[in-house]
């Protein structure tokens, strides 16, 4: 089969440019909607719980989720789904547990609840690393991911596509701030959720409408052991452990935290969680099919002609089941989807650099409203200049673990803090340096030190720590550090202000 | 401490809160473990082709929604109206 994929094809660059268009005009009308601090980094709180659902998934569902599992499934079968369910399971507990004592207990970062009682300083500089270090590992994966496929299905280079991306995503985030990334993120959701669902239409039409006879088409093809477990989950403290980084690091996700703040309560923090969960787990479900469909109409080997990672299957389905022109849709959905959650992740690092370090940490909390603006533009264009010289820099480098990463950093240096810092009366700002501090460094240590690293990227024979992914074991480091300095440096200061924080986690700021 | 209204509540919300955090701990690391431990369990068809692992790979889906919307119904019902009562009065 020869595939318009590689081919500027017109169509493709219509819906590109109507989408760039359409969210350039959304930029512009925000723009004129953001003038305070509040509007910049939190919409003005003005966002519904059922938007925030929207813009939630947006930020959520990259082009990893939606092209990387639908190529695992139609390569691997049912390994793939392992990670359809995996990357789910994060978000009802991010319900229970997170969003609306966050909403209540904090203003733009996460480093606000977790900084709420105690010293200010230590806590927010750690914050701010654990965010950036989220972050950046994240954009990393992100730009190299966005010019290698920009590359692939538009035939552009790889240094003018990540720029591209860089340019847009900063012109969304300086002048529009949160109002137009949230509304970036739910044209995005809308497009992604719409197509992926098409798709998956056209492929059942093939099949009678009855998933059975496509499972039963690629047992017929591959034989029965794509419809199992197989060589992927060798060893399976592997899965736990990456289902322990996924599940926690959903809720330790700076960029996902800050969207909490754009509703105005905590019953439509709830409320936008709830739909959240509804999209995404209807998302990862329809990549069930679209993986299974793309094993049979595309076939495997024509899948890794184009990309050994499989990460084109999307793609070459759609084209296979509704010609070119759907996949120029496809092909312009999979663009806007990077381009949205670069914009969430950049913003949620400006809020780090400005909020957190520059008024919190360096002013003592005494800026002015102009200057935090300011501030929080230029580290809104350090952080995009930051991108666009990362995602070159890795150009040809293997940086599927990022991802992996920044789940991990987010798991173990985020969540632990911000967890304890909500529930836990006796714990000091000495246990949150010491939690958020070893989280960070024994998840990039022991990455670093896991086959992911040693043998995938360095090409080694074997490595010192065994397991891919490091949630298994720096989680329960990071609440233990956490717990023990907290033990040993208790702080009566912060242990007196837990009512208040109580009080206001259930209550919200309204009545104080 | 449980010897205030709030305290009260707050206790009350985070054994709702811990509870269904299990249950999707348990769900989804049940599954991971039984992929891991039960491949041949795991590949026994239920329906032609329709495998187990698949069926219960869409059921930790269905659970994740279900446990949502038990969360939001008793958030709805029974927390917001006792947060109402607490915040009421006083102000």
């Amino acid at each position: 089969m020869t595939s318009a994929i590689g081919r500027t094809s017109p169509v493709a660059i219509a819906f590109f440019l109507a989408f760039i268009g359409v969210t350039l005009a959304i930029t512009w009308w925000a723009a004129r909607r953001t003038r305070t601090t509040s509007h910049f980094y939190a919409a003005g709180h003005g966002i519904t719980g059922f938007q925030n659902g929207l813009a939630l998934a947006g930020d959520y569902m990259s082009a990893a989720s939606f092209l990387g599992i639908a190529g695992l499934v139609s390569l691997s079968g049912f390994d793939g789904l392992i990670y359809s369910t995996g990357w789910l399971v994060g978000w009802p507990v991010v319900l229970f547990l997170i969003a609306e004592p966050l909403r209540n207990l904090g203003r733009y970062t996460f480093a606000d609840v977790v900084a709420y009682r105690m010293r200010q300083r230590p806590v927010r500089i750690c914050a701010a690393v654990g965010t950036l270090a989220t972050v950046v590992f994240y954009l990393i994966a992100q730009m190299v991911g966005a010019g290698n496929l920009i590359r692939l299905m538009f035939g552009l280079p790889y240094e003018a596509a990540v720029v591209a991306v860089g340019v847009v995503m900063l012109a969304y985030v300086l002048f529009g701030g949160m109002i137009a990334t949230t509304w970036v993120q739910i044209v995005k959701a809308v497009l992604l959720l719409s197509g992926a669902f098409l798709l998956t239409l056209l492929v059942l039409a093939r099949f009678g409408f009855n998933p059975v006879a496509l499972f039963s088409a690629a047992a017929g093809r591959y034989g029965a052991g794509v419809l199992t477990p197989g060589q992927l989950v060798s060893n399976p403290w592997d899965a736990v452990s990456l289902g322990r980084a996924l599940m926690f690091g959903t809720a330790g996700l700076p960029h996902i935290l800050m969207r909490f703040y754009t509703v105005p309560d905590a019953r439509a923090a709830r409320a936008s969680v709830f739909y959240a969960t509804g999209f995404i787990g209807f998302f990862y479900l329809l990549t069930f099919v679209l993986g299974f469909g793309a094993m049979v109409l595309v076939g495997q080997p024509a899948i890794r002609a184009v990309d050994r990672g499989g990460n084109m299957a999307a793609p070459l389905l759609a084209e296979a089941v509704g010609g070119t022109a759907f996949l120029g849709f496809i092909a312009a959905v999979a663009f806007a989807t990077i381009l949205a959650v670069v914009a969430g992740l950049t913003l949620s690092g400006a809020a780090a650099l400005s909020h957190d370090l520059w008024v919190n940490v360096i002013r003592h909390g005494a800026a002015g409203e102009q200057e935090q603006l300011r501030v929080a533009r230029m580290a809104t264009v350090v952080l995009g200049a930051l991108a666009i010289l990362l995602g070159i820099t890795f150009k040809g480098q293997n940086v599927a673990f990022m991802v992996g990463l920044a789940f991990a950093i987010a798991a173990s240096a985020n969540f632990p803090a911000l967890f304890l810092s909500m529930f836990w009366r006796g714990f000091s700002t000495a246990g949150a340096v010491a939690s958020m501090t070893v989280g960070t460094l024994s998840a990039v240590a022991l990455i670093y030190l896991s086959p992911t690293v040693q043998v995938d990227v360095l090409h080694g024979s074997s490595a010192v720590f065994p397991l891919r992914n490091p949630g298994l074991i720096t989680v329960p480091l990071a609440f233990l550090t956490g717990g023990l300095a907290s033990l040993v440096w208790p702080e009566p200061q912060a242990e007196s202000r837990f009512a208040e924080v109580e009080r206001r986690a259930l209550l919200g700021a309204a009545e104080e | 401490m449980p010897n205030t209204e709030i305290g009260r509540l707050a206790a009350r919300r985070w054994r709702v809160a811990l509870g269904l955090t299990a249950a999707m701990l348990a769900v989804y690391f049940g599954f991971i473990l039984l992929v891991a431990f039960a491949k041949p369990l795991m590949g026994s068809p239920v329906a032609g082709h329709l495998t187990l692992g698949i069926l219960l790979g869409v059921l930790v889906i269905v659970a994740a929604w279900l446990l949502t919307w038990i969360y939001v119904r008793w958030a709805n019902r029974h927390y917001d109206a006792a947060v109402r009562d607490l915040s009421g009065p006083a102000s």
